[in-house]
């Protein structure tokens, strides 16, 4: 069986709308009938790299294959790429500026969360270029 | 405990209650937005002082049962409109953090 595919474009100017795509796809993962678990990680997971394509990469974009078995959330951006993705991987380290902290972002848990609530997180970067992020939620 | 008893027992305020009858399974402390989604648990009654758009977002992705406002902090504008869309409970209160918190805990 195929996968359904959905596509978001995240728009990098706007914090006020930042989390409508993940908000759009928990709200289709329901209708598709996973369970609130499922849904939950993969809302979670995805707001992450929303927000952080947001705070970091003035947007991108979130590709999201749903399996019967897996839901597969692809999140591109031609940001300024994660220079120590081990460091970025540590809970509590951010780069975020004062501004994006007092909204109450930046806490350091981005990345640790998506690596949390997925089976597996594949994170291709290069400074200067890009990220892409690759997440598989298990049903 | 239902939001709308646990507005009455506490004397919240509330700005927005689309869904009174949502029950409340526990309770979530903290304004790092990321933090409460990392441990925030479905069904909790989230307390915080942070009043912007995102806190909407946050609410319906973690599954909170509703989000209490503290110290007499209002939302932003706009936010009271994105809660009614959005289906948020939001309560104000002026109590501290740690206050209501253990008045929820109580509750419970």
């Amino acid at each position: 069986m195929g996968a359904l595919s959905y596509h978001f474009n995240i728009d990098g100017e706007d914090f006020s709308s930042a989390g409508d795509a993940s908000v759009a796809m928990k709200k289709t993962l329901r209708q598709l009938g996973f369970p609130n678990d499922v849904v939950r990680r993969c809302s979670i997971a995805m707001y992450e790299g929303e927000i952080n394509m947001v705070i970091h990469a003035n947007g991108g974009t979130a590709d999201v294959d749903v399996y019967p078995d897996k839901i597969v959330i692809v999140l591109e951006d031609h940001g300024p790429g994660i220079p120590d993705v081990e460091l970025a991987m540590k809970e509590g380290y951010s780069t975020s500026t004062e501004q994006i902290r007092n909204m109450g972002f930046g806490a350091g848990m981005g990345l640790p969360n998506m690596k949390r609530y997925t089976e597996s997180l594949e994170i291709e970067t290069q400074v200067g270029v890009g990220t892409k992020l690759t997440m598989v939620v298990g049903v | 405990m239902t939001v709308q008893a646990l507005t009455e027992r506490l004397g919240l305020t509330p700005l927005c209650l689309p869904d009174p009858d949502r029950e409340i399974e526990g309770g979530y402390t903290g304004d790092l937005l990321s933090w409460v989604m990392g441990n925030a648990r479905s069904g909790d009654a989230w307390i915080t002082i942070m009043s912007n758009q995102n806190i909407i977002a946050v609410a319906t992705l973690a599954d909170t049962a509703c989000i209490i406002l503290t110290e007499g902090v209002q939302p932003d504008p706009g936010v009271l409109e994105l809660a009614e869309k959005k289906d948020i409970n939001l309560l104000t209160t002026q109590a501290s953090s740690f206050a209501i918190g253990a008045k929820v805990a109580a509750c419970l």
